[in-house]
Formats: structure tokens, sequence, C-alpha cells
């Protein structure tokens, strides 16, 4: 598989880093080489966080990319930066739960996912990140559903893992809205 | 055992451990502190010696202490940290005993900024502390790679009585990548012949780095630059990409080298005879395979996150004998691929001869880059 990069941007406590590790560790248990690195600067002291995850089958150089095949944006703050750099027909899961602007872009595959609202409704409005990442792989395949889902049982910590179920809906749900809302623009 | 995501710093200190160490003295900063964070928890879990201490000119000193016994020791820590240690690195080469000294680099100089830089490679490579004295500097570029060489640190400060650097910078000791940690080795059972361990049924020894009589310092000199030699010829290490048939070189390491090795492979695909040489061993550098190199190739750009510090060691090795180009990005900046691969299609397309100082030139080509930026 070609290489593909994704930055996952969002405010502090959105889920951005986790989010990517979950990405990360189902691309290694998927035999395929990957890199995970995260803001780790003042700006993330500033309230916004995001990481990078590269996945491939080949050795990965560069951890850090400035046009990413992918951007999940969690904000608007974040739409603003990753829009223009988003490579040309890549991919852009936008949350419509915190952004209240389309996209200037129109050679971009993307989605809007009120991901907040979706979350609230499982019953854990943390899980935006989750249903993001649900929406992301139905447009950018990468990964199965299933092969994320397993590797987030796998890591998730501890304190957390009764919420598994939840998390599983979460990027159920996000899978979900995505194919319902392409098939409908599509007919 | 089969490869973990694992995150750099805690990795490189696992290394560490698994490597032998039985004390470490630290003091935290960014981007090194997950490093002496991880050591906190793991170090008394095996019963081995762990101190915070109150600076990192009292943990150096206890690394120092920790070291004439003989044992496995090291501290972590970033640029400043690094810089406030100088002069008890010095005592500690001056004294001949083994240390490991892991440098996470941020930008600088003074407090800079905790992004990730390698704008210590003068301090690291060309010694840091006072008086006549070689460092061994190891620059790993991936988390599996830093595992490795930690533990050849070690045993290279062993085989060596050395000091031994292995520096990193801030994306490596943040990220996550797939690694194997090695097996736990097991703690020697017996001292080396010259450390201090109570003198219990034999003559004391006594460990110091004072020689009062300039001749006997002398001595030590000598003893000290002959080792080096040694370490010269048996200790140089390289890495490669596509260097086979390569009319053109870049030249980088660590993070540096492997943004590079992007924008190599990427130049591949457009046709262009581009190959990646990645010194690990800054000390010794690999003079050897470079000169090698300088007349294989047609032109070269060394690539790195400073001024053009191993550049001034590429253009002493390379001698005129092939134009030597540089691409740099300072104060924290990590290049991308698409930077560094920009500069290797106007090398690969540019026949003329460099006009005096690479860096003139360069630093024309990175203004409009960073006035593009503002």
């Amino acid at each position: 598989m070609q290489e593909t990069s994704i930055i996952i941007s969002g405010f502090g406590g959105q889920g951005t880093l986790f989010a990517g590790q979950v990405l990360a560790y189902a691309a290694l248990e998927n035999n395929l080489e990957v890199t995970w690195i995260p803001s780790y600067g003042p700006e993330m002291r500033g309230g916004t966080a995001h990481c990078t995850v590269i996945i491939s089958s080949e050795p990965i150089g560069s951890p850090l990319v400035r046009r990413p095949d992918v951007a999940i944006v969690m904000n608007l703050p974040s739409l603003d930066k990753y829009e223009p750099l988003v490579q040309s027909h890549g991919v852009l899961v936008a949350n419509a739960s915190l952004i209240n602007r389309g996209l200037e872009r129109d050679d971009l595959k993307h989605i809007y996912i009120p991901a907040n609202e979706i979350a609230e409704e499982i019953g854990m409005s943390r899980l935006a990140n989750m249903v993001m990442v649900g929406g992301m792989l139905y447009l950018k395949p990468i990964l199965s559903l299933k092969a994320v889902q397993a590797s987030l049982e796998r890591h998730i910590p501890d304190r957390h893992r009764k919420t598994l179920p939840m998390n599983f809906e979460a990027m159920e749900r996000g899978y979900a809205f995505t194919q319902e809302a392409l098939v409908q623009t599509a007919s | 055992m089969s490869k973990q995501l694992l995150k750099g710093n805690e990795a490189f200190a696992e290394a560490a451990i698994r490597a032998g160490c039985e004390g470490f003295f630290g003091y935290p900063i960014t981007p090194s502190t997950e490093f002496l964070e991880y050591m906190s928890r793991r170090m008394p879990e095996l019963g081995r010696a762990f101190v915070q201490a109150e600076s990192e000119v009292a943990a150096i000193n206890m690394v120092y202490g920790a070291a004439c016994t003989g044992k496995r020791v090291m501290t972590a820590s970033s640029s400043p940290g690094i810089s406030l240690m100088m002069e008890g690195i010095s005592y500690i080469a001056g004294t001949e005993v083994p240390a490991v000294i892991v440098n996470v680099m941020r930008g600088g100089p003074g407090l800079g900024n905790i992004a990730p830089s390698q704008g210590d490679y003068y301090q690291m490579v060309k010694g840091g502390g006072h008086g006549d004295y070689f460092p061994i500097v190891l620059a790993p570029a991936s988390v599996q790679e830093a595992i490795d060489y930690i533990s050849l640190a070690f045993d290279l400060a062993d085989k060596y009585r050395s000091i031994v650097h292995v520096v990193v910078d801030g994306n490596m000791g943040q990220m996550m990548e797939p690694a194997e940690l090695p097996p736990m080795r097991p703690l020697p059972k017996t001292a080396p012949d010259w450390a201090v361990s109570g003198a219990k049924g034999r003559p004391p020894r006594a460990l110091s780095s004072i020689y009062i009589n300039p001749y006997d310092e002398e001595i030590t000199n000598l003893r000290l630059l002959k080792r080096w030699l040694e370490i010269e010829k048996n200790e140089v290490r390289y890495a490669e990409i596509e260097m086979e048939d390569a009319e053109y070189a870049v030249i980088g390491f660590g993070t540096a080298g492997r943004v590079a090795s992007s924008a190599v492979r990427a130049a591949r695909q457009e046709g262009i005879k581009v190959g990646l040489f990645r010194p690990i061993t800054l000390a010794p550098f690999p003079k050897q395979r470079l000169k090698e190199i300088a007349r294989q190739v047609k032109r070269i750009l060394v690539v790195e996150m400073n001024s053009g510090m191993m550049l001034d060691d590429v253009t002493a090795v390379v001698q005129g004998r092939v134009p030597v180009e540089f691409y740099g990005r300072m104060g924290g900046v990590t290049p991308f691929p698409d930077e560094i691969l920009g500069e290797i299609r106007r090398v690969a397309s540019n026949a003329a001869p460099v006009n005096g100082n690479a860096r003139e030139e360069w630093i024309q080509r990175l203004e409009t880059i960073i006035g593009g930026q503002a």
C-alpha cells in the first residue's frame, strides 16, 4: 500500500492524540509500517493539539508532512489550518458540530459529521474523536473498521474498558453516517 | 519478542535498562522528561538506583561518582541541561570512566524553545567540555535504531572507558514507532579492574582527573588520544540508501537524514540518481566512506537542522573535490520532505561551482522561504 499521511487536529481534550494512536496500533497489528508524532510544543499548551500518523507498507522516512493525504479536523481553527494543505483529491473529515462554514476547495473527498451530537446520543460526549475516525475509515479505507476496533480493544486503558462498546458504536455511527451521506449525494 | 508501538523516550529508557544500566541520575527538561519519568518508575522496581537530583550539575556529578564503581550509569537531558553538565562531563572524560549521556536536542541557543533541533552538533561532536578529550557520538534516526544504539553506547563506553553521547531530537523523543526491545541482559558479577569498591582485601585505588604535574597530564592526554585513534579505526558506523549508482549524494544525520530519505526516494521516482549517506557515528566521523563518495558523485547536498555544523566536517573531508551545497532549518524547525526534494532537484540541475561559501547561497534561499512564512 502507498504511504498515507493523516493529520488529526482539534482542541486539547478532544482526543485527537489518542485517535491517532488507535490508528497507529491498528496499522502495526496489520503488518504495516507506521509513525505517530504529536504536537508537543507551546501550541499544545495554547489549547490545540494535533498528531501526524503515517501508514505505509514500506519503511517510513519523514514522520512529518506538510500536505497530508487525510485531515480530520475537530474544530474551526483546525479546518482553517489544514483545508489549504490537504493533498489535491485528498480526504477531509470535518466536525460539523463545531464548524460553521463550508469548504473553500472543491477537489476534496469530504464529509461533515455532527460528531459531538452523535457522541452525545451514544451517551459519552468524549467519543466525538471515534465518530470522526469511523467517518475517515469509510472515505479512506486504509484499515478496516473491524481491524481498528480490534486494536482499540487491545489498547484501551483499563480504566476506560467499560466504555469499549460505546467506542465501537461511535466508530460505527461515524462510518454509517458517512456512508449514508455519500450515497444520498450520489443518488 | 515481536514489535510493539513504542514512544521514543520511554523506549530509550527501557533499552538502557535492558543494556544493564544500574544508575540513572537526572533532572527533568522538555523534550526528554519522559525518559526520566520512565526511569523513576522502572529503576526502583528492579532495585536499581534512580535519583532526581536538585540540578543538572548535581546529576552529572552523581553520574561521575557512580561511574567510578564500574557499574553502567547514565543521564538523559536536553540541550540547556547538557550545557549545565559540561564541567562534570569533562571530569568524567579526564578520569577515564565510562558514562552514557543522552541528549534529546531542542532549539537554541539560550532558553530557546522545546522544538526539535540539531543545534548541539558542535557541542556534542567537538567535546563541549574543557580540555583534550574525545567523546563518541551516536546519532540514531528511528526508535528502533535508538534502542539498538543505546545498548551499543554502554558497550563502547565500557570498552574504551569513554563518554558516549547519544544524540536525538525532540521528534524522536516524542514519536511512537513499532520497535522491538532486546532481552534483559544479566548484570555483571564482577567489577572492572579499575573500579573502586571499598578496597577490602586489596590495595586502594584512586580515580581522579587531577594531574598537577603537566608531564603527567600530557601522558594522560596521549593515552586518551591513542584510544581515540583506535575508536576512529574500529567504531565508524553509517547507513546508506540508493548510493550504489548515485550521481548526487544527500548527507544528513538523525531526523534530518530520515526526512531526507523520503525526499531521496521521491527524487528517484523522478529519475534523479540520488542517494542518502547518513552518518550514525558523528564522532568518529565516517571520513573514509565519505572520501569514496566524493569520488563517486557529482555534487553533495548536506541537510541539517542547524546552521551547517556537520557541513564543516563534510567540506573538510571532501576538500573541494566536488561542490558541497547546504540546506538547513534552524531554531527548532524540522524541514518537510518537499523542501529537501526541491533542493535535490535544484542540486541535480546545477552544474555551477558553489560561489564562495555554501552557507551564503543557502541563506539567500532560506530568507525567501522564511519571508514566505511570515
